[in-house]
């Protein structure tokens, strides 16, 4: 019996896992990297695609998958490990999960290699792109950005869960057996995140327009940022940073591309493991790259999701809130929210807004919550004594187009005096119109108050301005939340309303017979 | 050899029905696809490039990874759309099932046409449900989601075992085994069909009526094979429960002069 590959194609093997391997650091890399990947199909082989598939080759990626490598193949005992991990913006990370691509003993001696196993390992790859997907850290890795990054770092040498937590899952994406051992590609994630759950509230001055070296941490600068991994940025080739990681030669080596369909040969091997026991220590000089290609582009669209016109009293309540309502979706908590703008006035109001935001919708009442200022309290107490639109204080007031608003042409204009306005109809006749005059006069002089000094809003609507027009949209939401039954609907009316109904009916069917063909007119001319 | 049967069964909304049906297959046909062969002398040929694509889905919280090729996805959202519009004119209590079955073909003496020899079926049960407000249905997103992600695994699983593949066939060949028609990618021969199970519990199949017709072609075949005629078979299927076959045959040596044109209605009704 022979004793071991032809030489040709042990060269292929081990041709074929190291390409594997480096290919599978590329899938699990692109896959977190944020963004969905495309590639397109050709009919036409180039000498590149290894394994019949389009997997695109990022050099910084490859780079460091050859580094932690260094001229090994993963072996029994010598696994190669991608590390995914999660990183906040005040610093914290936390492991998410470990893809591992082992090696074991068990060998399958009758295998065709250049055919069998280089198909079975396309299909394992395929496998591999799918299962990327399903994992949880796949849905926090597409929200990364602002808040938060996905780091990742390439290790051989013995497989390490110690970071994942407890009740961490696995899941395999497959096996494929060769002559000299058989592949194993799994992935175990952390299950129990709750540990991000209390962060998620903090806010400090936001990251925004970083630049990638901000994560590059020099080398030996500690154990615990050495540990980092690196974020990836997959930037052009000809970045300044093309130096070291121009081996993009080697992915050029051709791969097999032509098949026989020729019956299979004997292919018969023992094979000893390589002899020499390697103890590699984990790479402590990973330099870290963020794992979000343009890691700028994010933060320019958080911003914008932050942005708010601050002309006049800043309103940083709805958009917080708006997104407050994605934070309730989030896996294990952690939020998506873009840090409020590096407005030092406003940052512990972000802080209050947003802690009362997460799950709640933005429209909340804040009935407990102190007003800001005594014209609102007295406005408040006013409007909601009387009802809308019915004070009518006689003295001049400042209309809304003095006052520096937007859409002021708009404002309601329910304070002039219209008694021929019908939908005034006050039950009682306005009482104290005076406070509300004195709090509007009281108002322009502290016009600028509150972009200083309020502390807490209760409900503001989007677009409108807080407490500068006695009937502002607030109010007039709040009033008309609870508006008063309908006449028609009071008990003690319906009833002798429905007997006064039912007397007039005929009447009633009388007029409307003789006008049928006014209302068939009618209808045909809304056809 | 023994064709291996999956079933994979999901339970949905209306509205995320097709997503969840192009997720699976999708999934199925990514494993069971290859890149285009170019044949080349002496026996070897070499293998065109499968390019994938990230695609979310807009009802369900999930993502799934296609092979980038529009014709394949054409083919694969037609079907996916004559099964849920199937499923939802069906009016039962919305449980159905779609099967994706691979096959190959093996090619018989005439007049018997090929037969298609399947080895590998993966059968998606579905069965739709309505919701009563926004919140319940906010929460199947996310369950669905998970539900569909543990269905890939379980793709990944059975199509890890590495069990039979039909061989690598030869240039005369590969049209056995691999659908050839599509210029970018090529997968293994495949056919969809969809059963509706209405509320009767009867089932109202697809494959049922080809069952029907091939058999009865097959019959029809071997009688005018047996007469020494040529004949057509031509089969029209109503809309109602009703086959209705009719042969026509026309003969240039005829048995008896008055046998010269045969015209044969066979209908068959299911109660």
């Amino acid at each position: 019996m022979d004793s071991g590959l032809s030489p040709q194609d042990k060269k292929d093997l081990d041709k074929f896992i190291k390409f594997f391997a480096l290919k599978t650091v590329q899938v699990i890399v692109q896959a977190r990297l944020g963004e969905k990947i495309c590639t397109r199909s050709s009919s036409s082989p180039t000498g590149s695609d290894w394994f019949n598939l389009a997997i695109k080759d990022i050099p910084e990626v490859t780079h460091e998958a050859k580094k932690a490598l260094a001229g090994q193949l993963p072996g029994i005992g010598r696994s190669m490990c991608v590390e995914i991990s999660l990183k906040t913006s005040e610093g914290d990370s936390m492991e998410l999960e470990t893809w591992c691509l082992e090696m074991n003993e068990k060998c399958d001696k009758d295998i065709k290699v250049s055919y069998t196993v280089y198909n079975r390992l396309s299909v394992l790859l395929k496998s591999l792109l799918a299962i990327t997907r399903v994992t949880p850290a796949y849905k926090l890795s597409r929200k990364q950005g602002h808040d938060y990054v996905i780091l990742y770092r390439i290790y051989f040498g013995e497989v390490q869960l110690s970071g994942l937590g407890e009740g961490f899952q696995t899941v395999r994406a497959g096996v494929v057996g060769t002559p000299v051992g058989t592949v194993t590609l799994s992935c175990a994630y952390r299950t129990n995140l709750a540990f991000m759950s209390n962060r998620q509230f903090e806010r400090s001055a936001p990251i925004m327009g970083i630049i990638v070296d901000h994560f590059v941490d020099p080398p030996g600068s500690g154990p615990r940022t050495a540990n980092m991994g690196h974020p990836c940025n997959y930037r052009a080739p000809d970045d300044d940073d093309g130096g070291p990681y121009a081996g993009v030669q080697d992915s050029q080596e051709v791969c097999t591309t032509s098949f026989s369909t020729s019956p299979p040969s004997q292919c018969v091997c023992t094979l000893s493991p390589s002899p020499s026991k390697l103890s590699k220590p984990l790479p402590l000089d990973s330099l870290p790259l963020p794992l979000a290609p343009g890691l700028v582009t994010h933060t320019l669209y958080a911003s914008r999701l932050s942005y708010h016109p601050q002309a006049g009293a800043a309103e940083l309540g709805h958009p917080a809130a708006n997104q407050g309502l994605h934070a309730g979706k989030e896996h294990g908590g952690v939020a998506s929210n873009p840090a409020q703008p590096a407005h030092g006035a406003d940052a512990h109001l972000a802080a209050e807004n947003v802690a009362n935001t997460p799950g709640e919708n933005g429209g909340r009442r804040r009935d407990e919550q102190p007003s800001p200022s005594d014209p609102l309290e007295s406005l408040n107490a006013f409007t909601r004594k009387i009802g809308a639109f019915v004070n009518k204080p006689n003295a001049p007031i400042q209309t809304a187009a003095g006052l520096d608003l937007p859409f002021a042409a708009f404002a309601p204009r329910g304070l002039d005096s219209e008694d021929s306005d019908p939908m005034v109809q006050p039950p009682d006749s306005p009482t104290c119109p005076s406070p509300l005059q004195a709090s509007l006069h009281s108002q322009d002089s502290e016009g600028s108050g509150p972009q200083d000094d309020f502390v807490m809003v209760d409900f503001r609507p989007a677009f409108s301005k807080d407490d500068l027009l006695p009937m502002d949209l607030g109010t007039f939401y709040r009033e008309f939340q609870n508006p008063p039954q309908l006449a028609s609907l009071s008990l003690h009316i319906s009833s002798q309303s429905m007997a006064d109904d039912l007397d007039s009916l005929p009447e009633k069917l009388a007029v409307y017979e003789k006008n049928i063909d006014e209302f068939d007119a009618f209808v045909d001319m809304l056809q | 050899m023994n064709c291996r049967s999956e079933v994979l069964e999901v339970t949905v909304e209306a509205r995320q029905v097709e997503e969840a049906m192009l997720a699976l297959l999708h999934t199925i046909l990514l494993h069971r696809s290859s890149g285009k062969f170019h044949y080349k002398k002496e026996g070897t040929y070499s293998i065109g490039t499968v390019g994938t694509l990230d695609i979310d889905c807009d009802f369900i919280d999930f993502t799934f990874v296609r092979v980038s090729s529009e014709e394949l996805d054409r083919v694969i959202r037609k079907a996916v759309s004559e099964f849920k519009d199937a499923l939802s004119n069906s009016g039962s209590d919305g449980m159905g099932q779609i099967s994706l079955e691979f096959y190959q073909k093996k090619k018989s003496r005439w007049p018997f046409s090929d037969e298609c020899i399947p080895w590998e079926v993966w059968s998606i049960k579905v069965n739709v449900v309505n919701l009563a407000n926004e919140q319940e249905r906010q929460i199947c997103r996310e369950k669905v989601g998970e539900k569909l992600g543990e269905k890939v695994i379980n793709v990944v699983e059975v199509i890890n075992r590495h069990e039979y593949l039909p061989k690598m066939p030869t240039q005369s060949e590969v049209d056995n085994v691999f659908d050839t028609s599509l210029k970018d990618v090529q997968p293994y021969l495949y056919k969809i069909t969809y059963q509706i199970t209405d509320s009767l519990g009867t089932s109202v199949s697809t494959t049922m009526r080809r069952l029907i017709k091939d058999t009865l072609a097959l019959f029809m075949q071997s009688v005018t094979s047996h007469m020494g005629r040529t004949g057509f078979p031509v089969c029209n299927f109503s809309k109602s429960k009703h086959l209705l076959f009719t042969l026509k045959f026309s003969s240039q040596k005829t048995v008896a002069p008055s046998l010269k044109n045969i015209r044969v209605d066979i209908c068959l009704s299911a109660e």
